[in-house]
């Protein structure tokens, strides 16, 4: 367990302290079971930046219903766990976003959704307004490809981020430091 | 009643004779305060559940399916993610409002729940002014919200408090009036003693839902009202989104949110129980008198029709917040103001003068006196 692929380096050593087996497998099992509380209960921030957002009120409208995973919209960033940069970002939206990126508590999650967030999308060549990838403004986990990405591609990008939140870990990653 | 529980259990059990008697009266205060708290979370949690199922069923969607079972762990899921979250306190907001605030919403919603007659002789404590305890605990509901909205420093917050305010104390005043009817009849602002007004042979007929045409029209009345206290859809001015972001509890995260969501839950149900034991015959069924059936098997059957009948009326807030759009501002007061208080007023005088004209009896009383 020295390689955590949910932080995308190499994790923590065990120093000479670290806890016997057994401890892990304690931690282990609570780990498990945040992990499945944080994946279980993905609330989105109401947060659209350009058409994406059309795909994105689709999801969770009623043919694919992302209530099924127990995700659903927080109008505030304060009650949201999940933004997904739904768009085109342009500069002037960037200080929004990142302001609201910041007002979120942790732990908080990011979807770049479709080509414009993933890398600025059509406007990549010549844009003069346009942010080149919303990955850097805020920290991204998961990225949809699309032009705009189909709802079942962003339901498909919400499961690999569950994926992705249960390989963390808070307390294994704490006793070994 | 606590003080004769303790007597009698302290007869049961000679061990305890030793014991001053105030200690175990407080012990089984602690007690029954845990179970009806332990009773309530646990509703509250699983009415999420509901709530987002009822939605799905009206939006033609699934609703949550794929935590736990059918998606009945949600709830467990939603609850410790949120007591796991960063406990966020804005740097300008006043600080010791801003905690304070949930707490009191918390506490206007539960402590209500001590007055409400889940059966024979399941209630925490039959205040001799249980109705009027209810309306006035409720009310430290609107005093949180509106300390909530102040202390978060955020204008959507304020407004969304601002709101809160006028609409609760504005219906405040149907709910109330649309009560004292079923106070009227019993002659007793006791939960309880209401409850047992309404038994007797005639069925539901003996429910003061059917005593007379006023009263029929007042429990539609104090409903309506009432769903306005609880700042549900279509009422949910305080909190409206497209307009208010989240109102205010706006800047809570965390655990403090869970505590205002709680607390909107808790209300429904006191309302919902509100309007069973006063309208709807309480624990009362038809041709089946809970209180001659033995103590244990009476109280198990009595909670069990109660907690139908409210959590019925729980799901009909559901399913009309699902289903009505929200109303604006102007048109909320003008509807206190100019429609429900007006006929609450009148549905009480109604009432006095069918009681004062009758001697106090119901149209089926009357009916059944017909036939000798």
């Amino acid at each position: 367990m020295s390689q955590d692929p949910a932080q995308g380096g190499p994790g923590p050593a065990a120093g000479p302290g670290a806890l016997g087996p057994e401890a892990h497998v304690m931690v282990g099992n609570a780990d498990k079971f945040i992990n499945w509380c944080r994946r279980s209960s993905l609330w989105y921030l109401l947060f659209a930046t350009a058409c994406c957002g059309i795909e994105l009120m689709q999801t969770g409208a009623s043919r694919y219903d992302l209530d099924r995973f127990g995700a659903v919209f927080r109008a505030t960033p304060r009650q949201s766990d999940l933004m997904i940069v739904a768009g085109t970002v342009t500069h002037k939206m960037a200080e929004r976003l990142i302001r609201l990126y910041e007002q979120m508590p942790e732990p908080k999650y990011v979807i770049s959704m479709g080509s414009c967030a993933n890398t600025g999308g059509p406007f990549y060549k010549d844009s003069y307004c346009v942010v080149k990838g919303v990955d850097l403004l805020v920290p991204v986990d998961v990225y949809v490809p699309g032009c705009p990405p189909r709802p079942e591609a962003l339901i498909d990008g919400i499961i690999k981020l569950q994926k992705i939140i249960d390989q963390k870990r808070n307390f294994a990653a704490a006793a070994k430091a | 009643m606590l003080e004769s529980l303790a007597i009698s259990l302290v007869d049961a059990v000679p061990v305890l004779s030793g014991v001053p008697l105030w200690t175990i009266t407080l012990l089984i205060m602690v007690v029954v305060a845990a179970v009806v708290l332990t009773f309530a979370l646990t509703y509250a949690g699983l009415a999420t559940y509901v709530e987002r199922k009822v939605a799905g069923d009206i939006q033609a969607r699934i609703g949550p399916n794929r935590v736990g079972p059918v998606g009945i762990l949600q709830f467990l899921a939603d609850g410790i993610k949120l007591l796991l979250k960063e406990d966020i306190i804005p740097a300008k907001a006043d600080r010791f409002l801003f905690v304070l605030a949930p707490y009191l919403v918390f506490i206007g919603s539960f402590a209500a729940f001590v007055v409400v007659p889940f059966g024979v002789g399941l209630i925490a404590s039959d205040l001799n002014i249980g109705i009027y305890y209810v309306m006035a605990i409720t009310s430290l509901v609107v005093v949180g919200v509106l300390v909530a909205g102040w202390a978060s420093n955020n204008k959507w917050a304020l407004l969304g408090g601002m709101r809160a305010a006028a609409q609760i104390v504005s219906y405040e005043i149907p709910v109330g009036m649309a009560l004292l009817p079923a106070v009227l009849i019993a002659g007793s602002l006791s939960l309880q003693d209401i409850v047992r007004s309404q038994g007797g042979l005639f069925g539901i007929f003996g429910w003061n839902l059917f005593h007379n045409p006023f009263t029929f029209f007042s429990f539609f009345l104090y409903y309506v009202a009432a769903l306005a206290e609880t700042n549900r859809t279509p009422f949910d001015i305080p909190e409206a989104e497209s307009e208010l972001v989240a109102g205010y509890h706006v800047e809570y995260s965390g655990i403090r949110f869970a505590f205002f969501f709680l607390a909107e839950y808790g209300d429904m149900f006191v309302v919902s129980a509100l309007a069973t034991a006063c309208f709807l015959g309480g624990w009362h069924v038809p041709f089946l008198n809970a209180e001659a059936l033995p103590a244990v098997w009476g109280n198990l059957f009595s909670l069990g029709v109660f907690l139908g009948k409210a959590l019925g009326l729980v799901v009909v807030m559901m399913w009309v917040r699902w289903t009505l759009p929200r109303l604006r501002v102007d048109q909320l007061m003008r509807m206190s103001w100019k429609y429900l208080v007006p006929l609450t007023f009148f549905n009480l005088l109604g009432v006095s003068l069918w009681l004062l004209l009758f001697q106090g009896r119901g149209i089926p009383q009357m009916i059944a006196s017909l036939f000798g």
